[in-house]
């Protein structure tokens, strides 16, 4: 474990993080949406969600550098008299679990996918490929917007609140997919080839252990990249669905529910409750945006 | 031939790559000159530096490689220290290159007959017909049948044996003083590169035009080389006439080289083979980077590294040809 | 031993490809469909310990029979035997596949680069359960490390930490750790500098000897391929052109395309010499040339060779598809160099 720790910080890897100051800010941005989010029942100012606590004398307090600010209130409360970090704390909780569960499933799912079409090939491949090809030519939102209607419909009002997370992470997920498929499958068709693979198959290796000890470890490292990037774009999806109002319960706000609330006060000069979970958005989905670019060109030999 | 005042003269060649580890030295003190009409042939296993030498005659060494000390002159000049574009204007007038790889000599978009003229008419002072006149010309004399017809054709409508006669056609037609090919014929079957190897010795021969022949293939440069520099661990371990260096090398290096080559007019029980590997560039041993796989080491060569010396027939780097007695 | 099957029998084996475009694109182009006949009938056998070796250029379809031989490809046409049985039924059964293994050519391609050494020679005893505990597994891989020139200590390291020549070695210990009696090497050495060459080269024939190996070599270099063979077959255009024992072979060369390949050899006796190379180049396989498909390129071609396929006929010890030295014209080529020199 000492040595691994050791060999990580003599890698190019490092090595490279260390020499590109905008990564390194990243990272840090990144590091605190992440721990504000996580720990934030621990760490939040107030429980927005505690309904004994608030208060509607404290509803609209701009935020506290103003003149009529509160102390209390770092960055001002909403029409509930709800505080608005907190809220976005809590919110980009919802956020970061629906955007990493999304990633996480649509990884499975494309891996899984890409290497079976990459090394069986064929018919299989052929069908695969035709479902990537026209899945792409939507947008995902669109993917996931039908996936979401076509559940609420077949689903009971009572059912669908209860599984509403688990809709829309399966909703981003499934129109996320191609991208994992693609890339896997191209660097599974390039492996196959390769006399290791032939080796094994020479000894009898059955194809399903072919696949997955040997080709899968050989086709992973571009996976992060996509995977990094991707996560970005499910929590975009996410406030995009929420902002429509068909993604996560208003019971659990997330960020782009948070935004679509204060989008109503926006013209009444209540600025903050839409502005600052809307800055945190942006935070959020850059620096990991950015970390992804990074990881990208770091772990691609021809631009080192 | 040799008595000529050379060509080419590369002094006290140094190379080197910084790294964050580190600075490795590719090429350190490599000298050699080549005089008009000689072909030095370059050899040495992979990674030994014959290719970077090559490349940093030409100005195309890879970055962050960069020419630490030394000079390179063609005809008294240095050329080392020009600027891109100035090495640009004497690598297509002065000197030609040849790799390995056709396709990555000659532009795709354009048909070769395009790419021969263009070539001409910049380093040349003819116009477009003559061109067109002389590129057919050439053509012919690379033995590309039907060149009339096929001047027109992309590099893509040609086979791999025939594009490098493509590419040989285009590093000569500007008619260059010095061709530096790099593995000319390594990509090609034995029976093309018997075809190639004796084109270009031809034209080296008809025209008086010096050539640099980096190799791996000792049987390539026995052929075609009037001369031959060993190569080990970035510097120049035996420099003399291809028949000594062949027949009766004198560093221990290149006879075991020579030694390990399968003949193939006997069958032999068992090959004469150098023990270990080269060593990589972030551990050249102390001293003489052979003295660990060397048969004939001795104290001095794990300390002191030996500058080229006179062994008679050729000049090695090698402490048995010093001239006080060896001590220790 | 005479009356023994051979290790190895090829009969009349072929192997086609399909290399059509598209169906859309061949509508478009109104094309039919094309057909790369890489292996096209060709037959030897390699008795038990002994070494055949196949030369050719690129194109000329060693490589696929080298997979052939594996079953990594199943033949078009013909059949392969396997110690007297068919090869298809042979790999069936774990322990006839674990008598056969492969030695490739590239050392960077061969080895997974995410694999510990320890693990990449572990697999195939693995693969067929040849031992039962943890403790038996590591010391035969140190035994095989060790058998190859290596440290039993480079069992933890990775393929990259190794060089082309070490990458070999450990190649061939994998291939070796199933206890193989028949291993095919397709350019074990090609990739390889000639110093290291010698060194894969000495250490493959000694094993040969130590274990009684039986070798299907492939290579497209003449000089190797003398060190280490048994018999020669030449092939040109995926058949082959002679098949011969391999001292008479370089001694007296029939075929004009043997003979053409020995004198295009550049080699180290020939300092300063000029040679007449052959002229041309390899047709593409998959439009070849009708009849024999060496007559463009050949000296002593006729009209019956521009229309009649040469059958493998016996000549002095020699299998020759050729129709010159069938009917005794074949004195019209010289010798190469090398045949002259030795006689």
């Amino acid at each position: 474990m000492d040595q691994a720790i050791r060999r990580f910080f003599d890698s190019d890897l490092w090595f490279s993080f260390t020499r590109s100051p905008v990564t390194i800010v990243s990272a840090i941005v990144a590091a605190i949406c992440i721990l504000g989010a996580v720990f934030a029942p621990w760490i939040a100012p107030h429980n927005p969600f505690d309904l004994a606590s608030l208060n509607l004398i404290d509803a609209f307090k701009p935020p506290a550098w103003t003149e009529e600010g509160a102390r209390e209130y770092v960055l001002g409360t909403d029409d509930q008299g709800r505080d608005v970090l907190s809220a976005i704390m809590y919110g980009a909780r919802v956020s970061l679990l629906v955007g990493i569960s999304a990633t996480v499933f649509a990884t499975l799912l494309g891996v899984s996918l890409g290497l079976l079409a990459g090394y069986l090939g064929g018919a299989i491949d052929s069908l695969l490929m035709r479902i990537c090809d026209i899945q792409l030519t939507f947008p995902s939102i669109l993917v996931a917007l039908l996936v979401d209607g076509v559940v609420r419909a077949a689903l009971p009002r009572e059912v669908h609140a209860d599984i509403a997370l688990f809709v829309v992470i399966f909703a981003i997920g499934i129109s996320e997919w191609p991208k994992f498929a693609r890339t896997v499958r191209g660097s599974t068709l390039v492996e196959r080839n390769k006399e290791y693979v032939q080796a094994a198959r020479v000894i009898g290796v059955p194809k399903a252990r072919i696949m997955v000890s040997h080709v899968l470890p050989n086709v992973i490292g571009p996976v992060l990249v996509v995977a990094t990037l991707n996560l970005g774009l499910a929590i975009l999806s996410e406030a995009t669905l929420s902002f429509l109002g068909v993604g996560v319960p208003p019971t659990q706000p997330s960020l782009g529910t948070l935004i679509r609330i204060g989008n109503d006060f926006l013209f009444s000069g209540e600025w903050w409750i839409t502005i600052f979970p809307g800055v945190a958005l942006i935070a959020m989905v850059l620096s990991v945006n950015l970390l992804g670019d990074w990881l990208r060109d770091a772990l691609n030999p021809k631009l080192r | 031939m040799s008595n000529a005042a050379p060509l080419l003269e590369v002094r006290n060649l140094r190379v080197e790559f910084p790294t964050r580890r580190g600075t490795l030295v590719a090429l350190d003190d490599v000298s050699f000159s080549i005089s008009p009409g000689e072909v030095l042939g370059v050899v040495g296993e992979s990674g030994a530096g014959k290719s970077m030498t090559g490349a940093a005659i030409i100005g195309l060494l890879e970055p962050p490689g960069r020419i630490a000390k030394g000079q390179i002159l063609l005809d008294g000049r240095r050329i080392d220290n020009l600027r891109y574009e100035q090495m640009r204007r004497i690598r297509g007038k002065e000197i030609g290159a040849i790799f390995q790889d056709p396709l990555t000599t000659l532009n795709p978009l354009y048909t070769v007959g395009r790419q021969l003229t263009e070539t001409m008419t910049t380093h040349l002072p003819i116009g477009p017909a003559e061109a067109r006149r002389r590129a057919i010309e050439w053509l012919e004399m690379v033995g590309i049948p039907a060149a009339a017809q096929r001047i027109d054709s992309y590099p893509h409508e040609f086979s791999g044996g025939m594009r490098q006669r493509v590419v040989i056609a285009l590093a000569l037609c500007a008619e260059p003083r010095l061709i530096v090919a790099d593995e000319p014929t390594t990509a090609l079957d034995v029976s093309i590169q018997a075809q190639v190897i004796a084109l270009l010795k031809r034209l080296a021969r008809e025209k008086g035009t010096a050539m640099m022949l980096v190799t791996h293939d000792m049987g390539v440069i026995a052929e075609t080389a009037d001369r031959v520099a060993v190569m080990y661990a970035g510097r120049v371990a035996e420099i003399g006439p291809v028949r000594e260096v062949v027949k009766h090398a004198n560093h221990p290096y290149s006879a075991g080289l020579m030694a390990s080559i399968p003949p193939l007019d006997r069958r032999v029980e068992r090959l004469a083979q150098i023990d270990g590997a080269m060593p990589r560039l972030s551990a050249i041993p102390r001293g003489c980077a052979y003295n660990p796989r060397c048969p004939k080491v001795f104290s001095r060569c794990a300390d002191e590294r030996p500058d080229l010396l006179d062994a008679g027939t050729t000049r090695a780097a090698c402490w048995l040809y010093a001239l006080e007695a060896p001590h220790g | 031993m005479a009356d023994a099957p051979p290790m190895f029998e090829a009969r009349d084996l072929a192997r086609h490809f399909d290399v059509s475009r598209p169906l859309l694109q061949r509508m478009v182009a109104r094309e039919g469909r094309r057909t790369l006949k890489a292996v096209d009938g060709i037959s030897f056998d390699i008795p038990k310990g002994r070494t055949l070796s196949l030369v050719g250029e690129s194109g000329c379809g060693k490589s696929t029979v080298a997979r052939l031989a594996v079953g990594l490809y199943t033949p078009t046409a013909g059949s392969v035997r396997f110690d007297g049985r068919d090869l298809g039924a042979a790999r069936a059964s774990a322990d006839q596949r674990r008598r056969m293994q492969m030695i490739f050519q590239d050392p960077y391609a061969s080895l997974n680069p995410r694999w510990r050494v320890k693990n990449i020679v572990a697999e195939p005893i693995r693969a067929f359960g040849l031992v039962t505990t943890k403790a038996e597994e590591e010391m035969r891989v140190a035994e095989l490390l060790t058998q190859v020139g290596l440290s039993p200590l480079d069992g933890d390291k990775f393929p990259h930490e190794f060089s082309g020549g070490q990458r070999q070695r450990i190649s061939i210990a994998r291939a070796l750790s199933s206890n193989p009696e028949f291993l095919v090497c397709d350019e074990p050495t090609s990739a390889l500098d000639v110093s290291v060459q010698a060194q894969i080269l000495n250490l493959m024939k000694e094993l040969q000897q130590r274990l009684g190996l039986t070798f299907l070599f492939i290579s497209h270099n003449l000089a190797v391929v003398r060190q280490v063979s048994d018999r020669i077959g030449v092939m040109y255009l995926g058949r082959l052109a002679e098949l011969a024992p391999a001292e008479s072979l370089f001694r007296r060369p029939r075929h004009p395309y043997t003979r053409a390949l020995m004198e295009a050899i550049p080699d180290l006796e020939m300092t300063g010499r000029d040679r007449i190379p052959v002229g041309g180049e390899v047709p593409s396989p998959i439009t070849p040339p009708s009849g024999c498909a060496f007559h463009p390129r050949c000296p002593l071609a006729q009209d019956r060779c521009k229309r009649e396929r040469p059958e493998m006929k016996s000549a002095g010890g020699a299998m020759v598809a050729c129709h010159a030295v069938e009917e005794g014209r074949d004195d019209a080529m010289p010798m190469p160099a090398i045949a002259r020199d030795a006689a």
